[in-house]
């Protein structure tokens, strides 16, 4: 491989802020046809080293080199002429405009007197659209699509140009896994022209299944670039974060208590139907399955925050009946969602009225709030949980996402809760902060709180859960306990097949 | 994290500190430029400086809480001339005539009432209907001056009590009693915001709904007490404004929302919601008042003084808007 120039080749890029040596000496190389990891936790400086690359920070020593030339990076639309294309994790897209013209946006083909010029447009956008393989054309609405097909429309328009590298940033954030394989598929596509392809993700597996080598940052710094083929997950771990991270099986131990929860034949229009498990103090039950396979939708219902159209819930063998989330919360259902920044937090907020929020009336001296009892409540919290931030008055916001993860969850335990239900429970979290959260919930367990824990990712569930439901298409497929799972009937389970079906 | 803590008192800090340069720039200005001989930052001067500042000011106050919400409400100077003309046609029914002065505080309660009622209303169509503030108060701004004109057409409605406006122009500690009545209900409401549940409610659902939902707040009725405190506040401004006046024009309050508005941006309350403080409020109105006064002081126009303002108002959301995204780029490292 060395006899061939590298596409795309940072040489030695150092960045200081106010403060902070954001990347100290960072260098990597792409070669022709590479799929190339870029990992490290958050902070590390993966995307400030991806805004030097686009122009959007000026380094303040180092080079960048396109094929072996030298080049300044002023923007991302200079990038982007050079060859240089960024998808990005956020897709920035205009919901209203057709896939032509979001795929051509700012350079649609004109004819005189700055007539749209619709006929190339839509052609040539069908003929980059059929590059992608994608079911659908160029004059679809781009807010008609799903997630996946709308980060299609993204990588077209880094076709519209001959790139030379393109850089994928946690492209599969939000991807179901069928959607993840059409993409992998097109990353191969582009592999097979001679494009390089920086690929930034937090996700072990893809990173296994996809790149050619590995580089790996840690506070800013260059750890090392690894042959992905002669390497394993503990080492680039170990390279990430200094330790491995454990993810052997973890079945409790101690006793379970009582039922604490227990459903039945729960159904909610066409998104869940017959639903029915139950719940015991003192465990973790696992639901796994692909995305839209109603995981997330029955916590929703168990929270309040959808009617069901059939079934019952039991807390603690008492029917209850939950119509919003005030309710949930009054029976003790806790729910830490999916999405924090959107639904778990008020951001701007400090830490302890983030973590008061659903209990500040009852923290009441006459008519004011007794800050004193909040700060209790934070600071117990802040210790138990460890959450680390200077003080209550930090902005929330300002944490990272592990500590903030530690608020929600810390909101919630200081409700005593008879359920908790963990929705994603490390979903944009560094590495180093997951292991923590997984010992947290299995702590939770063990002190007797009844836990339920959704997640997309296989290791995590068979990592925490004391048992495991698989669901698929709104259903429950089969229900495991920790002896009996393993990877290939978890799959097997949530793909729908049905051969030795539980319920 | 001194240095997040002292930001945020740099910005709590602003808007004094641009009333301290107003002061300092009208007064040496005024010592070449004044049209009459009187300092400009003379005690009686400055007393009814603030005396008025508190039609708008009241209303400005309760437009914090709204706008934090992430609301807004464009029928506050419908609702102020309503609640105005309520209160002076009721002094002269009849059966309130017959009551003597005991009618005055019937007639405040009367407007109070008014201003409430509007208010609730706006509060009421926001949380059931879920349109949006912006249009359904802009519905209600044209209803109720609709209101206004339809009870006395052009003409404007008077009634002058003696009593009550030796009250009105009464100084009690130096203060005006309509001074008294802005520092009162900026007390309130600072109460109200930093102390309550209701204000730390105020603050969550601004700043993020669905989270605020999901923590089992009431959002919908939490909305509506705040346009009902919204309407109540508009209509305190009028009674304590005409009390000493005595005459409404169907015009009057036209455009208050407006300042009411500039007010709280110039105070730093975000419009999106979320962030505001009642206190900061308080020095955009002042400061609004005080460069109104010291534009006159000057020999400045009444037309230059709209201007200056509106310049001054996107001037300071520029500056803002440039520390806020400085301070982003450090932490986004």
């Amino acid at each position: 491989m060395t006899e061939i120039t590298p596409v795309l080749r940072l040489d030695g890029i150092v960045k200081t802020f106010p403060g902070v040596r954001a990347l100290d000496g960072v260098s990597l190389s792409v070669m022709p046809g590479e799929v190339h990891a870029l990992m490290g936790e958050n902070g590390a400086g993966k995307s400030t080293l991806m805004k030097v690359l686009g122009g959007i920070h000026a380094p303040d020593a180092g080079r960048i080199f396109i094929a072996e030339e030298p080049v300044i990076m002023t923007s991302p639309q200079q990038a982007k002429a050079k060859g240089v294309v960024f998808i990005h994790q956020e897709l920035s897209l205009a919901d209203e405009l057709s896939v032509a013209e979001n795929i051509f946006l700012g350079e649609l083909p004109l004819k005189s007197f700055g007539r749209v010029d619709w006929k190339t447009l839509y052609d040539t956008t069908d003929a980059i659209l059929e590059t992608l393989n994608v079911g659908f054309d160029a004059r679809t609405r781009v807010g008609d699509l799903s997630i996946a097909n709308q980060q299609m429309v993204e990588i077209g328009r880094a076709l519209t140009v001959n790139p030379r590298a393109v850089i994928f940033d946690e492209p599969t954030a939000s991807l179901t896994d069928a959607e993840k394989v059409v993409l992998f598929k097109v990353i191969a596509d582009l592999q097979a022209r001679g494009v390089g392809i920086i690929y930034i993700s937090h996700r072990m597996e893809e990173i296994f299944k996809i790149t050619d080598r590995i580089t790996v940052l840690r506070d800013g710094q260059y750890r090392g670039t690894l042959m992905t083929a002669e390497t394993d997950e503990d080492e680039v771990t170990q390279l990430m974060i200094g330790r491995s991270l454990d993810l052997s099986r973890n079945a409790s131990h101690h006793q379970m208590g009582d039922v604490a929860l227990e459903v039945r034949d729960l159904t909610c229009g066409a998104l869940f139907q017959d639903v029915s498990f139950s719940l015991r103090k003192g465990e973790v039950l696992g639901f796994y399955g692909l995305v839209g396979a109603g995981r997330t939708e029955i916590a929703e219902t168990l929270f309040g925050l959808r009617t069901p159209s059939a079934g019952q819930i039991l807390l603690e063998g008492q029917a209850v009946r939950i119509t919003s989330p005030i309710e949930a919360i009054r029976h003790g259902i806790s729910l830490v969602p999916e999405d924090r920044k959107n639904q778990g937090l008020v951001l701007g907020m400090n830490c302890r009225d983030n973590m008061t929020l659903p209990q500040v009336d009852g923290l009441r001296a006459g008519p004011f709030v007794s800050s004193g009892a909040e700060v209790e409540i934070f600071d117990h919290y802040k210790e138990k949980l460890d959450i680390r931030t200077p003080g209550w008055r930090q902005i929330v916001g300002n944490l990272s996402g592990g500590n903030q993860q530690k608020i929600v969850i810390g909101k919630w335990l200081s409700m005593r809760p008879k359920v908790l239900i963990v929705d994603e429970p490390t979903r944009g979290i560094d590495v180093g902060s997951k292991s923590e959260i997984h010992n947290l919930i299995r702590d939770l367990a063990a002190q007797g709180y009844a836990v339920i824990v959704i997640s997309s990712e296989m290791p995590e569930v068979l990592h925490v859960s004391d048992r495991i439901i698989a669901m698929f298409a709104g259903r429950v497929m089969r229900e495991f306990t920790s002896e009996e799972v393993t990877e290939d009937n978890l799959i097997q389970a949530i793909s729908g097949i049905k051969e030795g079906r539980v319920a | 994290m001194t240095t997040g803590r002292r930001k945020d008192a740099l910005k709590h800090g602003a808007i004094w500190g641009f009333i301290l340069v107003e002061l300092a720039f009208f007064s040496i200005a005024g010592e070449f430029l004044a049209v009459s001989d009187k300092a400009f930052m003379d005690f009686d001067n400055m007393l009814l400086l603030l005396k008025q500042s508190a039609p708008i000011g009241i209303i400005a106050l309760g437009m914090t809480i709204i706008m934090i919400n992430g609301n807004i409400d464009l029928s506050v100077g419908a609702t102020y001339a309503l609640s105005a003309i309520v209160l002076l046609d009721s002094m002269t029914w009849p059966a309130l005539q017959a009551m003597g002065d005991w009618a005055i505080p019937l007639a405040w309660g009367l407007a109070l009432l008014t201003g409430t009622v509007l208010g609730a209303l706006n509060g009421l169509i926001v949380w059931k209907t879920g349109v949006d503030a912006f249009i359904v108060t802009l519905g209600s701004m044209l209803g109720y001056r609709g209101l206004v004109f339809m009870i006395n057409g052009e003409q404007p409605t008077s009634h002058l009590n003696w009593t009550l406006v030796d009250f009105a122009e009464a100084q009690f500690l130096g203060l005006h009693t309509a001074t008294w009545f802005l520092l009162m209900a900026a007390l309130a409401l600072w109460l109200l915001m930093t102390r309550t549940v209701h204000g730390r409610n105020a603050y969550a659902i601004g700043d993020n709904r669905e989270a605020a939902v999901n923590a089992g707040i009431r959002v919908g009725p939490h909305m509506m007490w705040n346009f009902v405190l919204i309407g109540f506040l508009a209509a305190l401004s009028a009674v304590v404004f005409y009390s000493e006046s005595g005459s409404v024009n169907p015009n009057d309050g036209m455009l208050f929302e407006l300042w009411a508005i500039t007010a709280v941006v110039l105070g730093g309350t975000k419009l999106t919601g979320g962030y505001g403080s009642i206190l900061s409020t308080l020095g955009g109105v002042i400061a609004i008042q005080l460069l109104r006064k010291g534009l006159g002081h000057i020999g400045a126009a009444t037309e230059t003084v709209n201007l200056v303002i509106g310049l001054i108002l996107i001037a300071v959301l520029l500056l803002d808007r440039q520390l806020n995204r400085k301070g982003k780029e450090e932490l986004k490292i």
